[in-house]
């Protein structure tokens, strides 16, 4: 049997990105997420890595912006109020077009709010928060175990479209332990990355790393160039999870920790006689649409539910997807609260008019 | 098999760590586990707890609503989470602090005076482990080699040193199982 280690999701972040070949990691502290600092302060030391505590978390974002210009595999994390304060960071990335990984450990907002795990910033993560027309990947990992595989994917992801790519997890996957097997699946294999600033030894024209473009018609073609790019990472890197969907009569949508809670209702449904299928949207931008859309066409779904840490944000891509198909169904929990299993059943039990 | 374990008490018994013992023992018998602690303010200077789930499957929800067993630390842990303790559950309290609610008949109590016990060792800190030995032996969640293994595992080289003498507080708490061999 592969060797199994007990650690915190945290954690697992940490040691994924440093496998991945990430060797600057810049970042303010902040609960439910401070291990990941702790554990790359740790060990970078071992690997000769870069651990700054920066003065703020923009100067963290920032930092991130010019390691990734120089080339560097670099990361940064917060939890929801710093993730905010690191938006404009975000759009200078994009604007950029710099690989960059980040992980946002939600909790309750709004505001300072609370420290409770939450799912919050749903729109945030998705829909910009930052300026301009740019997108980033987010990856929804839910047990330790993907928070490791993400990360690691999340590097790949980022190297590859030059992007900026979002692990968003929440303060319950951030605090817990689960085994983790440190299963790499392809030799880390940094790309080249000829646009990188690393000096031009006076052989080479100079790089530039810029997200200023004064002129109208130069901007628009740039802009155009990135929507080409985000065409092709939805064509390509939608991920999704179907569990029961098949002539399911009630579809479930849940990401992260709210999929697991919903991943119990499926037997216990199935005992009272109702078949409940559950999509699990792996990432949420590029949102698994068609999935959705496909599994809520077959003429045995009667409703969709959509269940969110959260008082309804993924829940209105839901019903873009489903297009008016079927009724949709919602059920949030906010504040640190999680929904339980006998409050999901209870609505599943009413949306089939029992 | 799929078992919801609640400890709780104040911060400092050791009832984070207790909780990563017996995942780690768990872990390593092949099973699967899940350890979710309490981070709220309440750790500094008031209640701590953790709920550890272990299973042979894939573990759902890491929350626990209904717990097959509940050790307790304190009267306020016992009084918050009696009532999420299954019927037929078990309910283990430390009765040097805390005493039995008399609202719950429907689940086993055993009572330990595992503060008392420790101290008579000379080491507070296994009274958590004289709880847990109770635990384990009572419910069979995990064996003692296993649990030893854990010790090893878990605690700092330093403190390795100690592990016979907490070995046999958790043999001392299994004396307090009641109805199994």
């Amino acid at each position: 049997m592969e060797k199994r280690v007990l650690m915190k999701g945290n954690e697992a972040i940490a040691e994924a990105a440093i496998r991945a070949g990430c060797r600057y990691y810049f970042g303010y502290p902040i609960t439910p997420q401070t291990e990941i600092m702790h554990y790359m302060a740790k060990r970078m030391v071992e690997v000769g890595g870069t651990v700054i505590q920066a003065e703020s978390e923009l100067a963290a974002i920032n930092m991130v912006y010019g390691a990734a210009a120089a080339g560097a595999r670099a990361m940064t994390s917060s939890s929801s109020p710093g993730i905010s304060l690191k938006q404009e960071g975000f759009s200078y990335i994009a604007g950029a077009e710099l690989p960059a990984v980040v992980a946002n450990i939600v909790r309750a907002g709004p505001g300072l709010g609370g420290i409770l795990p939450s799912q919050g910033d749903y729109f945030q993560a998705t829909k910009g928060g930052g300026h301009g027309d740019y997108r980033n990947i987010v990856l929804a990992p839910a047990s330790v175990q993907e928070l490791y595989e993400m990360t690691i994917e999340a590097f790949n992801l980022a190297d590859r479209y030059r992007m900026l790519a979002l692990i968003l997890g929440d303060g319950a996957l951030g605090q817990m332990m689960e085994p983790v097997v440190f299963r790499d699946k392809e030799p880390i294999d940094l790309p080249k990355k000829p646009w990188a600033v690393t000096g031009t030894g006076g052989v080479r024209p100079h790089n530039t790393i810029t997200s200023i473009y004064i002129k109208a018609d130069v901007l628009e073609a740039f802009n155009r160039k990135l929507q080409a790019k985000y065409a092709e990472v939805s064509r390509r890197e939608v991920r999704a999870e179907c569990l029961n969907c098949e002539d399911a009569d009630i579809l479930m949508v849940a990401f992260g920790t709210c999929s697991r809670i919903g991943r119990g209702i499926i037997p216990i449904a199935a005992a009272q006689g109702v078949r409940v299928g559950l999509i699990r949207p792996i990432t949420l931008w590029p949102f698994p649409s068609d999935v959705i859309a496909r599994a809520a066409a077959q003429p045995s779904v009667k409703a969709v539910l959509t269940i969110e840490l959260s008082c309804g944000q993924m829940v209105e891509d839901v019903r873009l997807a489903v297009d008016g198909m079927k009724p949709i169904a919602f059920l949030g929990r906010s504040g640190g609260n999680l929904p339980t299993q006998k409050e999901i059943l209870q609505k599943i039990m009413k949306m089939v008019g029992r | 098999m799929n078992c919801s374990i609640l400890l709780a008490g104040f911060g400092g018994q050791g009832i984070l760590s207790a909780g990563r013992f017996i995942a780690s023992a768990a872990l390593t018998e092949g099973k699967e586990v899940c350890w979710f602690p309490s981070y709220g303010p309440e750790m500094r200077g008031g209640t701590a707890n953790c709920g550890v789930i272990v299973s042979d499957k894939t573990i759902g929800s890491p929350f626990i609503t209904e717990a097959d067993a509940l050790v307790a630390m304190n009267s306020p842990s016992l009084e918050k989470f009696s009532e999420i303790v299954k019927p037929g559950g078990l309910i283990i309290i430390d009765s040097t602090l805390a005493r039995p609610i008399h609202t719950r008949t429907d689940v086993q109590w055993i009572s330990i005076p595992a503060s008392e016990l420790a101290a008579e060792q000379g080491n507070i800190a296994y009274a958590i482990i004289i709880l847990l030995g109770c635990l384990i032996r009572q419910t069979g969640l995990v064996g003692r080699e296993s649990f030893s293994r854990a010790l090893f595992e878990n605690l700092p080289l330093r403190h390795h040193h100690l592990i016979p003498a907490e070995m046999a507080a958790f043999d001392q708490g299994g004396n307090y199982a009641v109805g199994r061999d």
